[in-house]
């Protein structure tokens, strides 16, 4: 719509004709007040808080109603108007409990706040207020009935915009109250969204009440662990008797790549962190064949003199390089695996380095090779108007995802296409969805080409399209759908994978024949120049490491935050012997068959940063500190070390000059290290500082990985960088791989490992599932 | 069946068939009944708009919005379907007169409903009854199927090309589904909540169609216009207030019930010449004009009060629903005021915060302060919550609880005053207080 200009409190202001004045206002700093408005959702007029005064126009008006148009004169302070949002604050502390003290809202409500402003403190009434005792919802939520002030937020976040509908609004007059789908309890997703929308604090969340104050916390935006969207997520941190405890998470930092979202496992599934069972101390096979707790210059000692043993044995069996497998992870950071590899690669002197593979990342960039700018981003796909979803079920497995084609159905009307071969929930949002036998992906091209249903002639009357597509393509079916999409035209792809880092696993290299950026071993170009030693045979895949080991050939195992014991079910007798090193932060399995374990520090402990699926990645930012454990990077550089190498070699840190830590060694106080990086990096500074500083390889990254030359200064200051891979034409691939992908397919409560360490997210799990029991039983 | 009073100056034309059995379709077309429909039906929707224009009908429902007026802002072109919706949702505390035209002459209502679908270029019609209204619902009901029987709905009206259908709809008991959006909320099977407005009814209305929407008084004076013809309907009224209305005549009055008089009638003759004058022979302390959400007037305020949209506006209170509640001098303007805001805090629908807590927290302050507990800054804070609430609400809800409770704090400040310091009420011994 063309701008108009209209007149708020003396100023000039421009905005679309028809926005509504109160964002037109926002935007250009004019607070108004509010209750009930909440952007994206619709709209209330209820709370009548954001009155203001419209020339010519008798009473006050909503502006959260209001929409612009030319020569409108508005004022939005005045005596006027302070007394009637005054009066509004005090009939709603007429009937609320004002137990602010003990209150989780305190300190972060709305409704304090505004009485802060506009100084409605003093009772007008005698009449006793309504007590209602606080009732349990589900594990997750709690509702405090006095303290709700009927804006209704919960009610549109979690109808409109979860697509839940479990809320909704009982009675009339002053006895309305808001109520669960369930009669007293709720049966829903268990999101929190509407605990996160709720002003003040009538819904409180089961994981966080009565915990702590939330200015005796410190907050840290991060990334959430869980799944391969990854939201920002605000963790709150307390000072606690062992060091620095997470209390809380949430979306309190509404800047991130998920806006407004939070699901379940970002918001409750962070107490894994806190698990009584978590590793904090190496442990070493002792002579009775026990693991045993020792000291880390122990456990590295033994660690480092074994690999440096095989690794130089060149004349028995298991000797070299080659007889040594390394398997990395999906969750950890970018840094940590660009490390792991370049010390499989540089220090042991193999290729035999692999991941536990749950998305076929690799076939997708080879059907991409060549073009450029086909990757979408995940904010495209809360704007792309046209959708075309093959597979895959993001509401369980991207719940982020699902959010964001919603919303952008509900907002923006996009047209979404849905193909699968079951009944998803994403089908109420679609224009037109198409059933396929689970076997019949591969025919999906030739029913579109073929136009002979009403939704292929749909899809393909689209100008555009975005095609999403899970993890049922792999391989030759993946690469034929991309090229029919390319073939297509004003096409872009997001290909759905897993965990928090499958694709920067893929990315940076965790691959037997493939580089970081997917550089074949082969032709290593600039790696070759500065990996020292880099052997040019294509490494074992994790399959071919334990067929190495079922024959004897296997001499040493590297396993990070992985468990191929269960993924990959191998038998211990199979080993052979074969020394194994493991970094975890829980006993796994695989831990079982170590000779050495180390603990290693979750992603909210540590520092660096995760490409999600969509190819965005983003700063993770150290939020606490595990008594006990360090982060993979660190230990890594450690058992570098203890072979006798250079560290220098491997991270290039103090080059630059100034050798210091900035801080991020200092827990929860990361975000002054932060601010500090974006001023270093704005001013051509580098703002790397030690060895055991992740960031120290970020440069290298950069330099080397063709997808990875990076915004750092966005970076820094907490935003979501797109790669935008100018990939390499990768030639004759020769990466055995798409037969080796094993989906996870968690869902809305389960994590992998993380998910059975989460105490919360194990108690909706089991829930959720008693819900779906007494259904099935009635 | 309520008995039916009657009165020399009254100009019989919606009720002129009451009390002859016209609620029998037979009956009804035997006195006239469905001949304006044959003559709009031939004369095309222009011309009816423009008679409806001229008649200067102004909404029955309490607004007074010109009729024709409100009929002429339906677009012409619609992609989705028109609608016609009659109000009979008939709650506000003295108003009682649609009751009586369903019960006496439902067929009025169905003829004006299908004038006024022809007018806007609808084929439905929605009939919405008050829920404690039931029987006035099997009344309707047999009425409209009569009319289908008789081919006067259905596919082509009266041998004409015109469709036309009625459906009927009980409300579950709210006063606020009397509000026009919250109407239509309720017959979508929704909360009865109001919409935002803009968009108004005309343009987006029931199912997102555009809508009329009149109370059942005005639709059942359309037939009376179109055979009266506009001009001649109009003179019967005052300046700018066409035709007659049903007055409700209630409280401490001798000669209670509904009479049909012009516009602009004399407030004054009406309580004392047709409403017999004040019950027993004794003085009159107040009026309320137009049903319980119009400021009280007092004896002075009357004194050449004509009963119509305006002057009543100018008298500083609101012709509202026609609903004229007399109250006598034994009675506690205190309760008064308390049953009133008891009335509003239990019809709130409680979406907004001024009206959900504002009503109940007058009604908690009243109840204590008739009771004898107040003080004197109960007094102003009474005053202050309930002018804090006015024209800040959602919906005119708010404003009618409000309004009603200044005037009678402003005007009788002594009474509350009285009632002060743990003194009995001094009316205690009259505590009966009649609201038809
Ligand atoms: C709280 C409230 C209650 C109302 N109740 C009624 C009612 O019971 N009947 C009615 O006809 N109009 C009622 N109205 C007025 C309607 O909103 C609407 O103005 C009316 O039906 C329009 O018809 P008219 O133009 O014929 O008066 C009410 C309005 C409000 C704000
Ligand atoms: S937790 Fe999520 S799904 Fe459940 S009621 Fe709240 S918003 Fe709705
Ligand atoms: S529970 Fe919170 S979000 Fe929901 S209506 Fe009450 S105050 Fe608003
Ligand atoms: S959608 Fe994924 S990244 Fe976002 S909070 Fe949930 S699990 Fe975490
Ligand atoms: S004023 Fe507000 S609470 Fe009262 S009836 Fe209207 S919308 Fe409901
Ligand atoms: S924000 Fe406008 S009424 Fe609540």
């Amino acid at each position: 719509m063309a701008d108009v200009t209209f007149t708020v409190d003396g100023k000039k202001l421009m905005a679309p004709a028809g926005t509504l004045l109160i964002d037109a206002c926002r935007k250009a700093g004019i607070e108004i007040p509010a209750f009930c408005y909440y952007p994206g959702l619709s709209l209330q007029a209820a709370c009548r808080m954001c009155v203001v005064r419209q020339e010519k126009v008798p009473k006050l008006q909503t502006a959260c109603t209001t929409t612009v148009a030319e020569g409108q004169v508005f004022v939005t302070e005045s005596p006027e108007i302070a007394q009637a949002r005054k009066a509004t604050i005090q009939l709603l502390l007429g009937n609320h409990p004002l137990d602010c003290p003990v209150c989780d809202a305190g300190g972060e409500c709305e409704l304090q706040d505004m009485t802060f402003k506009y100084g409605a403190g003093e009772s007008l009434y005698v009449e006793a207020k309504q007590h209602r005792e606080e009732q349990q919802w589900s594990p997750a939520v709690y509702f405090d009935r006095p303290r709700c002030i009927l804006c209704y937020r919960c009610v549109r976040m979690c109808g409109e915009g979860m697509d839940v509908y479990a809320l909704g609004i009982q009675n009339r007059g002053v006895t309305s109250v808001i109520a669960p789908n369930g009669g007293d309890h709720l049966d829903c997703e268990q999101c929190g969204m509407c605990i996160d929308a709720c002003p003040v604090g009538a819904l409180t969340s089961g994981s966080y009440r009565y915990k702590t104050r939330p200015w005796e916390m410190n907050h840290v935006s991060t990334v959430c662990t869980h799944c391969g969207d990854g939201c920002k997520v605000t963790l709150g941190v307390k000072q606690s008797n062992d060091g620095t405890e997470i209390v809380r998470a949430d979306n309190r930092d509404k800047s991130g790549i998920n806006g407004d979202f939070l699901c379940a496992k970002g918001r409750f599934g962070f107490d894994f962190v806190e698990s009584s069972e978590r590793l904090t101390k190496p442990l070493v096979r002792n002579a009775a064949g026990k693991l045993e707790p020792t000291t880390w210059e122990h456990a590295l000692r033994v660690a480092g003199t074994k690999l440096k043993e095989i690794r130089d044995n060149q004349s028995g069996k298991t000797g070299g390089g080659d007889a040594i497998g390394v398997i990395g992870s999906n969750r950890t950071t970018n840094e940590e695996n660009y490390l792991l590899q370049k010390f499989a690669r540089t220090v042991l002197g193999t290729n035999n380095i692999d991941h536990d593979r749950s998305t076929d990342y690799v076939s997708f960039v080879q059907a991409l090779a060549g073009h450029e700018g086909k990757i979408a981003t995940l904010r495209e796909t809360a704007s792309a108007p046209a959708i075309l979803l093959i597979g895959g079920n993001p509401t369980e497995e991207h719940p982020l995802l699902a959010w964001n084609l919603r919303t952008n159905v509900r907002l923006n009307h996009a047209r979404l296409y849905v193909v699968n071969h079951e009944t998803i929930k994403l089908e109420r949002q679609a224009k037109a969805a198409q059933g396929v036998p689970p076997n019949g992906y591969k025919d999906v091209t030739t029913l579109l080409d073929q136009q002979q249903s009403e939704f292929a002639k749909a899809v393909m009357a689209e100008d555009s399209l975005l095609i999403i597509f899970g993890q049922e393509f792999r391989g030759a079916q993946l690469k034929s759908l991309v090229a029919w999409g390319l073939n297509r035209g004003n096409v872009r792809f997001a290909y759905l994978g897993d965990h928090s880092n499958s694709r920067g696993a893929a990315d940076m290299g965790l691959l037997p024949d493939l580089l970081p950026g997917y550089v074949p071993v082969g032709e290593a170009g600039a790696f070759a120049q500065e990996y020292s030693g880099l052997p040019v045979k294509a490494g074992k895949s994790q399959a071919q490491i334990f067929d190495a080991a079922r024959e004897g050939k296997l001499g040493a195992l590297l396993v990070v935050g992985a468990n191929p014991a269960k993924r990959a079910g191998v038998d211990p007798a199979n080993l052979n012997g074969a020394f194994v090193i493991v970094l975890d932060l829980f006993p796994t399995e695989t831990t079982a068959l170590a000779d050495v374990v180390f603990p290693a520090a979750s992603l909210y402990e540590k520092t660096g940063t995760v490409t999600n699926t969509f190819g965005d990645v983003q700063l993770v930012k150290k939020a606490a500190d595990h008594a006990g454990t360090k982060p993979d990077f660190e230990i890594l550089v450690r058992l570098a070390g203890s072979m006798g190498v250079d560290v220098k070699t491997l991270v290039p840190f103090g080059k630059g000059g100034a050798v210091g830590d900035f801080g991020q060694s200092r827990g929860a106080q990361a975000g002054e290290a932060d601010r500090h990086a974006v001023w270093l990096t704005a001013n051509g500074l580098e703002p790397k500082v030690s060895p055991f500083d992740p960031l120290a390889v970020l440069d290298e990254i950069e330099r080397l990985v063709p997808a990875y030359k990076l915004d750092r200064l966005n970076l820094f200051a907490g935003n979501d960088v797109s790669t935008e891979p100018g990939f390499v034409p990768v030639s004759a691939i020769a990466s055995a791989g798409s037969e080796m992908i094993a989906p996870a397919h968690d869902g809305l409560f389960t994590s992998g490992e993380l998910g059975r360490h989460s105490a919360y997210l194990s108690e909706l799990n089991q829930y959720e599932s008693r819900e779906l029991a007494e259904t099935a039983a009635d | 069946m309520p008995r039916l009073v009657s009165h020399p100056d009254e100009v019989k034309i919606v009720t002129k068939r009451f009390g002859m059995g016209a609620a029998n379709i037979d009956k009804y077309m035997e006195l006239g009944g469905y001949e304006s429909l044959k003559k709009c039906i031939a004369e095309g929707p222009e011309w009816v708009i423009n008679e409806m224009k001229s008649s200067g009908l102004r909404g029955r429902g309490g607004a007074g919005f010109p009729t024709g007026l409100k009929w002429s802002f339906v677009p012409k072109q619609s992609a989705k379907p028109k609608y016609v919706l009659v109000n009979g949702d008939e709650s506000e505390p003295g108003t009682c007169k649609d009751h009586l035209i369903f019960l006496h002459d439902p067929h009025a209502v169905i003829e004006g409903t299908m004038i006024a679908g022809l007018a806007i270029g609808a084929k439905t019609g929605f009939i919405y009854l008050r829920g404690e209204y039931r029987y006035l619902l099997e009344i309707t009901e047999k009425a409209v199927a009569d009319a289908y029987e008789k081919g006067i709905l259905g596919k082509n009206v009266l041998g004409s090309d015109f469709e036309f259908n009625v459906i009927t709809q009980s409300g579950a008991g709210a006063y606020e589904v009397g509000e026009e959006s919250a109407l239509m909320e309720s017959l979508e099977g929704k909360r009865g909540v109001p919409r935002i407005k803009p968009p108004f009814p005309a343009v987006v209305g029931l199912y997102g169609g555009p809508t009329v929407i009149n109370n059942a008084e005005t639709i059942a004076s359309v037939p009376h216009v179109i055979s009266m013809g506009g001009a001649a309907y109009a003179a019967v009224g005052s300046e700018r207030n066409g035709g007659t209305r049903l007055f409700g005549l209630s409280g401490h009055v001798e000669r209670p019930g509904i009479y049909e008089l012009p516009m602009g009638y004399n407030l004054k003759k009406m309580i004392y010449e047709v409403g017999g004058g004040v019950r027993g022979g004794r003085k009159l302390k107040a009026v309320v004009p137009g049903g319980s959400s119009t400021p009280v007037l007092l004896p002075e305020e009357i004194e050449n009060l004509g009963m119509d949209f305006d002057q009543v506006g100018k008298a500083g209170s609101m012709l509202g629903s026609g609903g004229v509640v007399v109250i006598d001098d034994q009675t506690c303007m205190v309760e008064f005021a308390l049953r009133t805001i008891s009335f509003y805090a239990h019809e709130s629908c409680g979406w907004c915060i001024p009206c959900r807590e504002g009503t109940d927290w007058l009604k908690k302050s009243l109840t204590r302060f008739h009771a004898g507990f107040g003080t004197e800054k109960d007094i102003d804070n009474i005053q202050y919550l309930a002018e804090n609430m006015m024209g800040r609400t959602f919906c005119p809800l708010g404003d009618a609880a409000a309004m009603p409770t200044i005037g009678f704090v402003k005007k009788f400040r002594k009474e509350f005053e009285d009632h002060l310091n743990g003194k009995p009420c001094p009316f205690a011994k009259h505590v009966e207080l009649a609201v038809v």
